[in-house]
Protein backbone atom coordinates (compact mmCIF):
# COMPACT_ATOMS: atom_id res chain seq x y z
CA UNK A 1 0.00 0.00 0.00
CA UNK A 2 1.23 3.10 -0.62
CA UNK A 3 1.90 6.09 1.54
CA UNK A 4 -0.62 9.10 0.42
CA UNK A 5 -1.53 11.80 3.14
CA UNK A 6 -2.78 11.09 6.30
CA UNK A 7 -5.50 12.17 8.33
CA UNK A 8 -4.95 13.32 11.22
CA UNK A 9 -8.30 11.73 12.79
CA UNK A 10 -6.73 8.81 11.40
CA UNK A 11 -3.38 9.31 13.55
CA UNK A 12 -5.35 10.47 16.88
CA UNK A 13 -7.18 7.33 16.97
CA UNK A 14 -4.27 5.29 15.86
CA UNK A 15 -2.50 7.16 18.96
CA UNK A 16 -5.71 6.45 21.20
CA UNK A 17 -5.21 2.56 20.24
CA UNK A 18 -1.46 3.01 21.12
CA UNK A 19 -2.36 4.64 24.56
CA UNK A 20 -4.88 1.75 25.43
CA UNK A 21 -2.62 -1.26 24.47
CA UNK A 22 -0.09 0.40 26.84
CA UNK A 23 -1.71 1.84 29.61
CA UNK A 24 -2.25 -1.71 31.93
CA UNK A 25 2.17 -1.64 31.31
CA UNK A 26 3.07 0.90 32.13
CA UNK A 27 1.06 1.17 35.39
CA UNK A 28 2.23 -2.47 35.83
CA UNK A 29 6.09 -1.17 35.76
CA UNK A 30 5.15 1.76 38.04
CA UNK A 31 3.32 0.17 40.86
CA UNK A 32 6.75 -2.43 40.57
CA UNK A 33 8.49 0.30 42.76
CA UNK A 34 5.44 1.09 45.46
CA UNK A 35 6.03 1.63 48.68
CA UNK A 36 2.82 -0.65 49.88
CA UNK A 37 3.06 -4.23 50.18
CA UNK A 38 -1.11 -4.91 49.10
CA UNK A 39 -0.32 -2.76 46.13
CA UNK A 40 -3.67 -1.37 46.13
CA UNK A 41 -2.54 2.42 46.07
CA UNK A 42 0.84 4.26 45.02
CA UNK A 43 1.92 5.41 48.08
CA UNK A 44 5.17 6.73 46.84
CA UNK A 45 8.66 4.83 45.67
CA UNK A 46 9.72 1.89 47.99
CA UNK A 47 13.22 2.16 49.77
CA UNK A 48 13.94 -0.44 51.92
CA UNK A 49 16.88 -2.55 52.51
CA UNK A 50 19.99 -2.26 50.20
CA UNK A 51 18.39 -2.39 47.07
CA UNK A 52 16.40 0.42 47.78
CA UNK A 53 13.98 1.40 44.89
CA UNK A 54 14.43 -2.12 43.62
CA UNK A 55 13.40 -3.84 46.81
CA UNK A 56 10.78 -5.86 45.26
CA UNK A 57 12.61 -6.79 42.60
CA UNK A 58 15.48 -8.33 45.67
CA UNK A 59 12.58 -10.20 47.10
CA UNK A 60 11.54 -11.87 44.03
CA UNK A 61 14.83 -13.42 43.25
CA UNK A 62 14.61 -14.80 47.17
CA UNK A 63 11.30 -16.13 46.11
CA UNK A 64 11.23 -19.99 45.66
CA UNK A 65 7.95 -20.11 44.41
CA UNK A 66 8.70 -17.87 41.91
CA UNK A 67 11.58 -19.00 40.53
CA UNK A 68 10.24 -22.51 40.33
CA UNK A 69 7.31 -21.28 38.63
CA UNK A 70 9.76 -19.42 36.10
CA UNK A 71 11.64 -22.82 35.56
CA UNK A 72 8.83 -24.74 34.61
CA UNK A 73 7.30 -22.17 32.61
CA UNK A 74 10.21 -22.11 30.44
CA UNK A 75 10.62 -26.14 30.79
CA UNK A 76 7.52 -26.51 29.55
CA UNK A 77 7.36 -23.70 26.93
CA UNK A 78 10.68 -24.95 25.09
CA UNK A 79 10.31 -28.73 24.99
CA UNK A 80 6.35 -28.30 24.01
CA UNK A 81 8.07 -25.84 21.32
CA UNK A 82 10.69 -28.33 19.84
CA UNK A 83 8.26 -30.98 20.11
CA UNK A 84 5.71 -29.26 18.18
CA UNK A 85 7.56 -27.30 15.81
CA UNK A 86 8.95 -31.03 14.29
CA UNK A 87 6.00 -32.50 13.97
CA UNK A 88 4.11 -29.48 13.03
CA UNK A 89 6.78 -28.88 10.26
CA UNK A 90 6.37 -32.75 8.82
CA UNK A 91 2.56 -32.18 8.27
CA UNK A 92 3.39 -29.13 6.63
CA UNK A 93 5.52 -30.58 4.14
CA UNK A 94 3.24 -33.59 3.53
CA UNK A 95 -0.16 -31.68 3.30
CA UNK A 96 1.44 -29.13 0.71
CA UNK A 97 3.87 -31.68 -1.20
CA UNK A 98 2.01 -34.86 -1.26
CA UNK A 99 -0.69 -36.91 -2.01
CA UNK A 100 -1.55 -39.25 0.27
CA UNK A 101 -5.04 -41.12 1.44
CA UNK A 102 -6.96 -39.14 4.36
CA UNK A 103 -5.60 -35.57 3.07
CA UNK A 104 -8.94 -34.01 3.50
CA UNK A 105 -9.61 -35.37 6.78
CA UNK A 106 -6.26 -34.28 8.05
CA UNK A 107 -6.64 -30.93 6.93
CA UNK A 108 -9.99 -30.83 8.46
CA UNK A 109 -8.73 -32.25 11.93
CA UNK A 110 -6.03 -29.73 11.89
CA UNK A 111 -8.43 -26.68 11.59
CA UNK A 112 -10.51 -28.29 14.69
CA UNK A 113 -8.36 -26.91 17.44
CA UNK A 114 -7.98 -23.69 15.96
CA UNK A 115 -12.15 -23.37 16.27
CA UNK A 116 -12.47 -25.11 19.56
CA UNK A 117 -12.77 -22.93 22.40
CA UNK A 118 -9.74 -23.99 24.58
CA UNK A 119 -11.89 -24.87 28.04
CA UNK A 120 -13.07 -27.55 25.87
CA UNK A 121 -10.23 -29.15 24.82
CA UNK A 122 -8.74 -28.38 28.46
CA UNK A 123 -11.66 -30.31 29.99
CA UNK A 124 -11.89 -33.26 27.46
CA UNK A 125 -7.77 -33.47 27.96
CA UNK A 126 -8.51 -33.85 31.96
CA UNK A 127 -11.30 -36.24 31.88
CA UNK A 128 -9.13 -38.26 29.31
CA UNK A 129 -6.10 -37.91 32.14
CA UNK A 130 -8.19 -38.89 35.21
CA UNK A 131 -9.70 -41.93 33.63
CA UNK A 132 -6.43 -43.29 31.99
CA UNK A 133 -4.62 -42.59 35.19
CA UNK A 134 -7.20 -43.67 37.57
CA UNK A 135 -7.52 -47.34 35.50
CA UNK A 136 -3.93 -47.56 35.43
CA UNK A 137 -3.37 -47.38 38.74
CA UNK A 138 -5.84 -49.80 39.45
CA UNK A 139 -4.52 -52.08 36.98
CA UNK A 140 -1.05 -52.11 38.37
CA UNK A 141 -1.96 -51.86 41.95
CA UNK A 142 0.09 -48.50 42.37
CA UNK A 143 1.25 -47.87 46.05
CA UNK A 144 0.13 -44.26 47.16
CA UNK A 145 3.37 -43.04 46.31
CA UNK A 146 4.08 -44.50 43.13
CA UNK A 147 0.43 -42.96 41.64
CA UNK A 148 0.58 -41.75 38.21
CA UNK A 149 -0.41 -37.96 38.30
CA UNK A 150 -1.09 -35.01 36.39
CA UNK A 151 2.13 -32.82 36.09
CA UNK A 152 5.19 -31.78 34.01
CA UNK A 153 4.53 -34.32 31.23
CA UNK A 154 0.73 -34.36 30.96
CA UNK A 155 0.67 -30.19 30.42
CA UNK A 156 3.95 -30.57 27.90
CA UNK A 157 1.41 -33.01 25.76
CA UNK A 158 -0.77 -30.82 26.00
CA UNK A 159 0.80 -28.02 24.90
CA UNK A 160 2.40 -29.98 22.31
CA UNK A 161 -1.14 -30.78 20.66
CA UNK A 162 -2.46 -27.19 20.86
CA UNK A 163 0.40 -25.90 18.98
CA UNK A 164 1.15 -28.45 16.12
CA UNK A 165 -1.81 -26.55 14.28
CA UNK A 166 -0.68 -23.08 14.57
CA UNK A 167 3.00 -24.33 13.29
CA UNK A 168 1.88 -26.43 10.68
CA UNK A 169 -0.48 -23.16 9.50
CA UNK A 170 2.71 -20.79 9.53
CA UNK A 171 5.30 -22.90 7.91
CA UNK A 172 2.41 -24.08 4.69
CA UNK A 173 2.22 -20.19 4.43
CA UNK A 174 6.05 -20.63 4.00
CA UNK A 175 5.95 -23.06 1.85
CA UNK A 176 2.82 -22.05 -0.75
CA UNK A 177 5.81 -20.52 -3.34
CA UNK A 178 8.44 -23.08 -3.29
CA UNK A 179 10.16 -24.10 -5.80
CA UNK A 180 10.32 -27.82 -7.18
CA UNK A 181 13.20 -27.59 -9.43
CA UNK A 182 15.71 -26.69 -6.84
CA UNK A 183 15.56 -29.90 -5.37
CA UNK A 184 14.83 -31.71 -8.64
CA UNK A 185 18.71 -29.94 -9.48
CA UNK A 186 19.84 -30.76 -6.22
CA UNK A 187 19.07 -35.05 -6.90
CA UNK A 188 19.93 -34.22 -10.63
CA UNK A 189 23.58 -33.08 -9.31
CA UNK A 190 23.53 -36.39 -6.99
CA UNK A 191 22.66 -35.32 -3.79
CA UNK A 192 20.73 -38.01 -2.06
CA UNK A 193 17.57 -37.21 -0.11
CA UNK A 194 19.02 -36.12 3.68
CA UNK A 195 21.70 -34.08 1.88
CA UNK A 196 19.21 -32.47 0.04
CA UNK A 197 16.87 -31.69 2.80
CA UNK A 198 19.42 -30.43 4.59
CA UNK A 199 21.26 -28.16 1.64
CA UNK A 200 18.12 -27.04 -0.09
CA UNK A 201 14.98 -27.41 1.63
CA UNK A 202 15.64 -27.05 5.29
CA UNK A 203 17.41 -23.26 4.31
CA UNK A 204 14.75 -22.39 1.96
CA UNK A 205 11.64 -22.89 4.31
CA UNK A 206 14.11 -21.80 7.61
CA UNK A 207 12.09 -18.89 7.82
CA UNK A 208 8.95 -20.22 8.19
CA UNK A 209 9.78 -23.01 10.37
CA UNK A 210 11.41 -20.54 13.22
CA UNK A 211 8.08 -18.05 12.69
CA UNK A 212 6.04 -21.34 13.99
CA UNK A 213 8.26 -21.98 16.36
CA UNK A 214 8.30 -18.50 17.82
CA UNK A 215 4.46 -18.83 17.80
CA UNK A 216 4.14 -21.93 19.52
CA UNK A 217 6.60 -20.89 22.25
CA UNK A 218 4.72 -17.72 22.60
CA UNK A 219 1.39 -19.98 22.76
CA UNK A 220 2.89 -21.92 25.59
CA UNK A 221 4.20 -19.08 27.57
CA UNK A 222 0.47 -17.43 28.01
CA UNK A 223 -1.35 -20.44 28.41
CA UNK A 224 -3.20 -20.74 31.28
CA UNK A 225 -6.72 -22.29 30.21
CA UNK A 226 -5.17 -25.87 29.27
CA UNK A 227 -2.73 -25.51 31.85
CA UNK A 228 -5.04 -24.97 34.25
CA UNK A 229 -6.61 -28.08 33.55
CA UNK A 230 -3.84 -30.33 33.03
CA UNK A 231 -1.44 -29.46 35.64
CA UNK A 232 -0.51 -30.90 38.77
CA UNK A 233 1.79 -30.77 41.98
CA UNK A 234 4.72 -29.76 41.55
CA UNK A 235 4.56 -27.98 37.83
CA UNK A 236 3.23 -24.39 38.43
CA UNK A 237 3.16 -21.96 35.64
CA UNK A 238 3.64 -18.42 36.20
CA UNK A 239 0.52 -17.56 34.57
CA UNK A 240 -1.08 -20.45 37.24
CA UNK A 241 0.99 -19.20 39.99
CA UNK A 242 -0.15 -15.42 39.56
CA UNK A 243 -3.65 -16.48 39.11
CA UNK A 244 -3.52 -18.59 42.73
CA UNK A 245 -2.05 -15.14 44.35
CA UNK A 246 -4.91 -12.65 43.26
CA UNK A 247 -7.38 -15.00 45.68
CA UNK A 248 -5.22 -13.35 48.32
CA UNK A 249 -2.71 -10.87 48.02
CA UNK A 250 -0.80 -10.11 45.10
CA UNK A 251 2.28 -8.25 46.67
CA UNK A 252 4.61 -5.94 44.16
CA UNK A 253 7.14 -8.66 43.23
CA UNK A 254 4.44 -9.59 40.30
CA UNK A 255 4.73 -6.31 39.20
CA UNK A 256 8.82 -6.67 39.33
CA UNK A 257 8.15 -9.89 38.06
CA UNK A 258 6.53 -8.74 34.82
CA UNK A 259 8.42 -5.75 34.25
CA UNK A 260 11.79 -8.09 33.78
CA UNK A 261 9.75 -10.01 31.68
CA UNK A 262 9.45 -7.05 29.25
CA UNK A 263 12.92 -6.37 29.65
CA UNK A 264 13.99 -9.96 28.84
CA UNK A 265 11.83 -9.79 26.08
CA UNK A 266 12.61 -6.74 24.44
CA UNK A 267 16.03 -7.41 24.31
CA UNK A 268 16.06 -10.91 22.62
CA UNK A 269 13.40 -9.37 19.93
CA UNK A 270 15.71 -6.61 19.91
CA UNK A 271 18.61 -8.71 19.28
CA UNK A 272 17.30 -10.92 16.63
CA UNK A 273 15.97 -7.93 14.61
CA UNK A 274 19.62 -6.22 14.93
CA UNK A 275 21.09 -9.37 13.26
CA UNK A 276 18.33 -9.60 10.34
CA UNK A 277 18.98 -6.11 9.52
CA UNK A 278 22.65 -6.15 9.47
CA UNK A 279 22.10 -9.47 6.65
CA UNK B 1 12.39 -52.34 -1.04
CA UNK B 2 14.61 -48.74 -0.03
CA UNK B 3 14.28 -48.18 -3.49
CA UNK B 4 10.73 -48.92 -3.94
CA UNK B 5 10.18 -46.99 -0.38
CA UNK B 6 11.91 -43.67 -2.25
CA UNK B 7 9.38 -43.81 -5.14
CA UNK B 8 6.02 -44.12 -3.31
CA UNK B 9 5.38 -40.43 -2.38
CA UNK B 10 1.91 -41.70 -0.82
CA UNK B 11 3.73 -43.76 1.72
CA UNK B 12 5.89 -40.92 2.55
CA UNK B 13 3.04 -38.43 2.52
CA UNK B 14 1.59 -40.59 5.18
CA UNK B 15 4.81 -41.36 7.38
CA UNK B 16 5.06 -37.06 7.30
CA UNK B 17 1.62 -36.72 8.91
CA UNK B 18 1.18 -39.80 11.15
CA UNK B 19 2.38 -38.21 14.24
CA UNK B 20 0.30 -35.37 13.79
CA UNK B 21 -2.49 -37.75 13.09
CA UNK B 22 -1.87 -39.61 16.27
CA UNK B 23 -1.78 -36.40 18.68
CA UNK B 24 -5.01 -35.03 17.08
CA UNK B 25 -6.80 -38.60 17.82
CA UNK B 26 -5.43 -39.06 21.48
CA UNK B 27 -5.55 -35.34 22.18
CA UNK B 28 -8.74 -34.62 20.35
CA UNK B 29 -11.01 -36.88 19.27
CA UNK B 30 -10.63 -39.56 22.42
CA UNK B 31 -10.95 -36.77 24.81
CA UNK B 32 -14.02 -35.17 22.98
CA UNK B 33 -15.74 -38.48 22.27
CA UNK B 34 -15.46 -39.06 26.00
CA UNK B 35 -16.79 -35.85 26.95
CA UNK B 36 -19.69 -36.51 24.71
CA UNK B 37 -20.17 -40.12 26.73
CA UNK B 38 -19.65 -38.26 30.50
CA UNK B 39 -22.35 -35.71 29.29
CA UNK B 40 -25.01 -38.14 28.61
CA UNK B 41 -24.12 -39.86 32.04
CA UNK B 42 -25.37 -38.77 35.63
CA UNK B 43 -23.84 -38.44 39.31
CA UNK B 44 -23.92 -40.67 41.83
CA UNK B 45 -24.23 -38.74 45.91
CA UNK B 46 -20.14 -38.86 46.17
CA UNK B 47 -19.58 -37.64 42.79
CA UNK B 48 -18.62 -40.10 40.82
CA UNK B 49 -19.90 -40.67 37.35
CA UNK B 50 -22.65 -43.34 36.46
CA UNK B 51 -22.70 -43.82 32.67
CA UNK B 52 -25.84 -44.26 31.64
CA UNK B 53 -27.74 -42.55 28.23
CA UNK B 54 -29.95 -39.95 29.64
CA UNK B 55 -30.28 -36.36 28.41
CA UNK B 56 -31.24 -34.82 31.21
CA UNK B 57 -28.17 -33.03 31.47
CA UNK B 58 -29.24 -31.21 28.02
CA UNK B 59 -32.89 -30.79 28.67
CA UNK B 60 -31.62 -28.53 32.22
CA UNK B 61 -29.52 -26.18 30.50
CA UNK B 62 -31.99 -25.07 27.88
CA UNK B 63 -34.37 -24.76 30.90
CA UNK B 64 -36.56 -28.29 31.77
CA UNK B 65 -35.71 -29.05 35.03
CA UNK B 66 -37.29 -31.67 37.06
CA UNK B 67 -38.78 -28.72 39.41
CA UNK B 68 -40.06 -27.01 36.29
CA UNK B 69 -39.19 -23.95 34.04
CA UNK B 70 -35.62 -22.50 35.27
CA UNK B 71 -33.59 -20.40 32.67
CA UNK B 72 -30.71 -19.33 34.91
CA UNK B 73 -28.16 -21.61 32.34
CA UNK B 74 -29.71 -20.39 29.40
CA UNK B 75 -29.02 -16.87 30.70
CA UNK B 76 -25.92 -17.98 30.95
CA UNK B 77 -25.70 -19.41 27.40
CA UNK B 78 -26.87 -16.06 25.92
CA UNK B 79 -24.57 -13.87 28.30
CA UNK B 80 -22.01 -15.50 27.17
CA UNK B 81 -22.64 -15.30 23.20
CA UNK B 82 -23.96 -11.56 23.78
CA UNK B 83 -20.85 -10.42 25.21
CA UNK B 84 -18.56 -12.79 22.53
CA UNK B 85 -20.67 -10.42 20.01
CA UNK B 86 -20.05 -7.07 21.66
CA UNK B 87 -16.42 -7.49 22.25
CA UNK B 88 -15.80 -9.10 18.60
CA UNK B 89 -17.92 -5.61 17.08
CA UNK B 90 -15.46 -3.02 19.72
CA UNK B 91 -12.30 -4.70 19.19
CA UNK B 92 -12.78 -4.60 15.22
CA UNK B 93 -13.70 -0.74 15.59
CA UNK B 94 -10.53 -0.36 17.38
CA UNK B 95 -7.95 -2.56 15.70
CA UNK B 96 -9.29 -1.35 12.10
CA UNK B 97 -8.11 2.35 11.94
CA UNK B 98 -4.83 0.97 13.42
CA UNK B 99 -4.16 -1.82 11.24
CA UNK B 100 -5.19 0.72 8.51
CA UNK B 101 -2.83 3.60 9.96
CA UNK B 102 0.13 1.15 9.79
CA UNK B 103 -0.28 -0.61 6.39
CA UNK B 104 -0.22 3.12 5.20
CA UNK B 105 2.86 4.07 7.54
CA UNK B 106 6.28 4.57 5.79
CA UNK B 107 7.45 0.84 4.88
CA UNK B 108 10.47 1.47 6.87
CA UNK B 109 8.28 2.04 9.92
CA UNK B 110 6.06 -0.32 9.59
CA UNK B 111 7.84 -3.15 11.15
CA UNK B 112 8.54 -1.02 14.51
CA UNK B 113 4.57 0.08 14.36
CA UNK B 114 4.08 -3.57 14.30
CA UNK B 115 6.33 -4.61 16.91
CA UNK B 116 4.69 -2.00 18.83
CA UNK B 117 1.41 -3.90 18.83
CA UNK B 118 2.65 -6.93 19.67
CA UNK B 119 5.05 -6.07 22.91
CA UNK B 120 2.18 -5.94 25.31
CA UNK B 121 1.64 -9.45 24.00
CA UNK B 122 4.38 -10.53 25.68
CA UNK B 123 3.18 -9.96 29.19
CA UNK B 124 1.66 -12.65 30.78
CA UNK B 125 -2.41 -13.12 30.15
CA UNK B 126 -3.47 -13.30 33.53
CA UNK B 127 -0.85 -10.39 34.53
CA UNK B 128 -2.17 -8.41 31.89
CA UNK B 129 -5.90 -8.78 33.33
CA UNK B 130 -4.29 -8.27 36.62
CA UNK B 131 -3.12 -4.72 35.66
CA UNK B 132 -6.76 -3.89 34.60
CA UNK B 133 -7.61 -4.74 38.32
CA UNK B 134 -5.01 -2.12 39.53
CA UNK B 135 -6.47 0.20 37.15
CA UNK B 136 -10.15 0.01 37.34
CA UNK B 137 -10.67 -0.59 41.28
CA UNK B 138 -12.62 1.72 43.33
CA UNK B 139 -9.40 3.43 44.60
CA UNK B 140 -7.22 2.41 41.62
CA UNK B 141 -5.36 4.26 38.57
CA UNK B 142 -8.30 5.73 36.71
CA UNK B 143 -10.40 6.93 39.81
CA UNK B 144 -7.20 8.26 41.30
CA UNK B 145 -6.72 10.07 38.07
CA UNK B 146 -9.88 11.31 37.44
CA UNK B 147 -10.20 12.90 41.34
CA UNK B 148 -7.16 14.64 40.43
CA UNK B 149 -8.53 16.18 37.63
CA UNK B 150 -11.74 16.96 39.21
CA UNK B 151 -9.79 18.51 42.58
CA UNK B 152 -8.02 20.75 39.92
CA UNK B 153 -11.37 22.10 38.48
CA UNK B 154 -13.01 22.39 41.94
CA UNK B 155 -15.77 19.89 40.63
CA UNK B 156 -17.26 17.28 42.77
CA UNK B 157 -16.37 14.15 41.90
CA UNK B 158 -18.07 10.73 42.89
CA UNK B 159 -15.21 7.30 42.53
CA UNK B 160 -16.39 5.24 40.08
CA UNK B 161 -17.89 1.87 40.38
CA UNK B 162 -16.50 -0.01 37.64
CA UNK B 163 -14.81 -2.95 39.17
CA UNK B 164 -16.06 -5.91 39.56
CA UNK B 165 -18.50 -5.80 36.74
CA UNK B 166 -19.50 -6.48 33.26
CA UNK B 167 -18.37 -3.46 31.74
CA UNK B 168 -15.05 -4.65 33.57
CA UNK B 169 -14.50 -7.84 32.06
CA UNK B 170 -15.87 -6.30 28.62
CA UNK B 171 -12.44 -4.14 28.87
CA UNK B 172 -10.75 -7.03 29.79
CA UNK B 173 -11.65 -9.33 26.49
CA UNK B 174 -11.25 -6.14 24.12
CA UNK B 175 -7.44 -5.30 25.47
CA UNK B 176 -6.89 -9.12 25.33
CA UNK B 177 -7.62 -10.04 21.52
CA UNK B 178 -7.04 -6.69 20.04
CA UNK B 179 -3.87 -7.90 18.60
CA UNK B 180 -5.30 -10.71 17.30
CA UNK B 181 -7.47 -8.76 14.72
CA UNK B 182 -4.76 -5.74 14.23
CA UNK B 183 -1.95 -8.49 12.86
CA UNK B 184 -4.51 -10.27 10.09
CA UNK B 185 -5.98 -7.22 8.98
CA UNK B 186 -2.89 -5.19 8.92
CA UNK B 187 -2.08 -8.15 6.71
CA UNK B 188 -4.55 -8.08 4.06
CA UNK B 189 -4.52 -4.36 3.94
CA UNK B 190 -0.44 -4.36 3.39
CA UNK B 191 -1.47 -7.01 0.49
CA UNK B 192 -3.47 -4.32 -1.46
CA UNK B 193 -1.74 -3.29 -4.93
CA UNK B 194 -1.14 0.54 -5.03
CA UNK B 195 -2.06 0.25 -8.62
CA UNK B 196 -5.83 -0.50 -7.72
CA UNK B 197 -5.57 2.72 -5.32
CA UNK B 198 -4.13 4.51 -8.59
CA UNK B 199 -6.82 3.02 -10.76
CA UNK B 200 -10.02 4.21 -8.19
CA UNK B 201 -8.31 7.80 -8.60
CA UNK B 202 -8.48 7.43 -12.20
CA UNK B 203 -11.73 6.56 -12.59
CA UNK B 204 -12.97 9.54 -10.12
CA UNK B 205 -13.65 7.77 -6.79
CA UNK B 206 -13.48 9.80 -3.90
CA UNK B 207 -12.10 8.71 -1.00
CA UNK B 208 -14.97 7.31 0.51
CA UNK B 209 -16.16 5.58 -2.29
CA UNK B 210 -12.59 3.95 -3.03
CA UNK B 211 -12.88 2.57 0.57
CA UNK B 212 -16.11 1.15 0.44
CA UNK B 213 -15.51 -0.66 -3.19
CA UNK B 214 -11.57 -1.18 -2.87
CA UNK B 215 -10.39 -1.49 0.60
CA UNK B 216 -13.04 -2.67 2.81
CA UNK B 217 -13.76 -6.18 0.82
CA UNK B 218 -10.37 -6.52 0.17
CA UNK B 219 -9.60 -6.56 3.78
CA UNK B 220 -12.10 -8.82 4.48
CA UNK B 221 -10.41 -12.26 4.68
CA UNK B 222 -8.11 -10.59 7.27
CA UNK B 223 -11.59 -9.55 9.35
CA UNK B 224 -13.15 -12.73 9.26
CA UNK B 225 -9.36 -14.66 10.39
CA UNK B 226 -9.15 -12.10 13.40
CA UNK B 227 -13.20 -12.21 14.20
CA UNK B 228 -12.88 -16.43 14.49
CA UNK B 229 -9.42 -15.45 16.61
CA UNK B 230 -11.91 -13.31 18.85
CA UNK B 231 -14.44 -14.52 19.00
CA UNK B 232 -13.59 -18.63 19.80
CA UNK B 233 -11.27 -17.90 22.56
CA UNK B 234 -13.70 -15.16 24.26
CA UNK B 235 -16.81 -17.48 24.32
CA UNK B 236 -15.12 -19.57 26.28
CA UNK B 237 -13.38 -18.08 28.47
CA UNK B 238 -13.81 -18.38 32.05
CA UNK B 239 -10.83 -16.18 33.51
CA UNK B 240 -11.34 -12.72 32.73
CA UNK B 241 -14.97 -12.83 33.96
CA UNK B 242 -13.80 -14.45 37.24
CA UNK B 243 -10.98 -11.78 37.77
CA UNK B 244 -12.19 -8.62 36.73
CA UNK B 245 -16.36 -9.59 37.09
CA UNK B 246 -15.97 -10.57 40.73
CA UNK B 247 -18.29 -13.69 41.11
CA UNK B 248 -21.39 -11.85 39.35
CA UNK B 249 -20.22 -12.32 35.74
CA UNK B 250 -20.79 -16.05 35.35
CA UNK B 251 -20.62 -17.42 31.45
CA UNK B 252 -20.54 -20.46 30.26
CA UNK B 253 -16.55 -21.36 30.71
CA UNK B 254 -17.13 -20.61 34.56
CA UNK B 255 -20.25 -23.02 34.40
CA UNK B 256 -17.92 -25.58 32.61
CA UNK B 257 -15.46 -25.07 35.15
CA UNK B 258 -17.18 -25.08 38.64
CA UNK B 259 -19.18 -28.36 37.74
CA UNK B 260 -15.55 -29.61 37.03
CA UNK B 261 -13.91 -28.72 40.12
CA UNK B 262 -16.14 -27.10 42.41
CA UNK B 263 -19.47 -28.87 42.68
CA UNK B 264 -17.77 -32.18 41.05
CA UNK B 265 -20.44 -32.61 38.56
CA UNK B 266 -18.68 -33.52 35.25
CA UNK B 267 -21.63 -35.13 33.36
CA UNK B 268 -23.29 -31.41 33.95
CA UNK B 269 -19.95 -29.72 33.39
CA UNK B 270 -19.33 -32.13 29.71
CA UNK B 271 -22.68 -31.38 28.58
CA UNK B 272 -22.19 -27.49 28.88
CA UNK B 273 -18.61 -27.92 27.07
CA UNK B 274 -20.37 -29.83 24.58
CA UNK B 275 -23.17 -26.76 23.88
CA UNK B 276 -20.15 -24.43 23.97
CA UNK B 277 -18.59 -26.13 21.25
CA UNK B 278 -21.66 -26.68 19.13
CA UNK B 279 -22.36 -23.05 19.52
CA UNK B 280 -18.91 -22.22 18.49
CA UNK B 281 -18.72 -24.35 15.93
CA UNK B 282 -22.13 -23.68 14.10
CA UNK B 283 -21.61 -19.66 14.19
CA UNK B 284 -17.74 -19.72 12.77
CA UNK B 285 -18.91 -21.92 10.07
CA UNK B 286 -22.06 -20.05 9.90
CA UNK B 287 -19.43 -17.02 9.15
CA UNK B 288 -16.80 -18.19 7.36
CA UNK B 289 -19.95 -19.70 4.83
CA UNK B 290 -21.25 -15.97 4.96
CA UNK B 291 -18.39 -13.95 4.43
CA UNK B 292 -16.00 -16.07 2.64
CA UNK B 293 -18.75 -15.38 -0.64
CA UNK B 294 -18.09 -12.02 -0.15
CA UNK B 295 -14.58 -12.67 -0.85
CA UNK B 296 -15.37 -13.86 -4.29
CA UNK B 297 -17.69 -11.27 -5.19
CA UNK B 298 -14.74 -8.76 -4.14
CA UNK B 299 -12.47 -10.92 -6.35
CA UNK B 300 -14.90 -10.64 -9.80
Amino acid sequence: MSSTKRSPWLLLVSLLVYGFLYAPIIVLIVFSFNASRTNVMFEGIVNQGPCGPFYWYCQLFRNRDVLDATRNTLVIALTSTIISTIIGTMAALALQRFDFFGKRASETALYFPIVTPEIVMGIGILVLFSAAFGWLNSLLALAPAQRLTMGLGTVIISHIAFSIPFVTLVVRARLHGFDNRLEEAAMDLGANELITFRKVTLPLIAPGVLAGAMLAFTLSLDDFIITFFTTGPGATTLPIYVYGLLRRVVTPEVNALSTIWILVVLVVVGISQWFQTRE
Amino acid sequence: MIQRFRENRRLQGFLLILPTLFVMVVMLIIPLTLTVVTSFGQRDADGNVIYTFTLENYWRLIGFTEQGWDDLYLRILLRSLWLALQTTVIVIAMAYPLAYFIARAPEKRRNSLLFLVLIPLWTNFIIRIYAWVMILRGQGVLNSALGGVAGLLSIPFQPLDLYPSQGAVLIGMVYEFLPFMILPIYTSLEKIEPSLYEAAADLYANAFRTFWRVTAPLSMPGVVAGTILTFVPVIGTFVVSDILGGRQVILVGNLVQRQFLDARNPPFGSAASIILLLMTLGLTLYYTRRFGLGEEIAAG
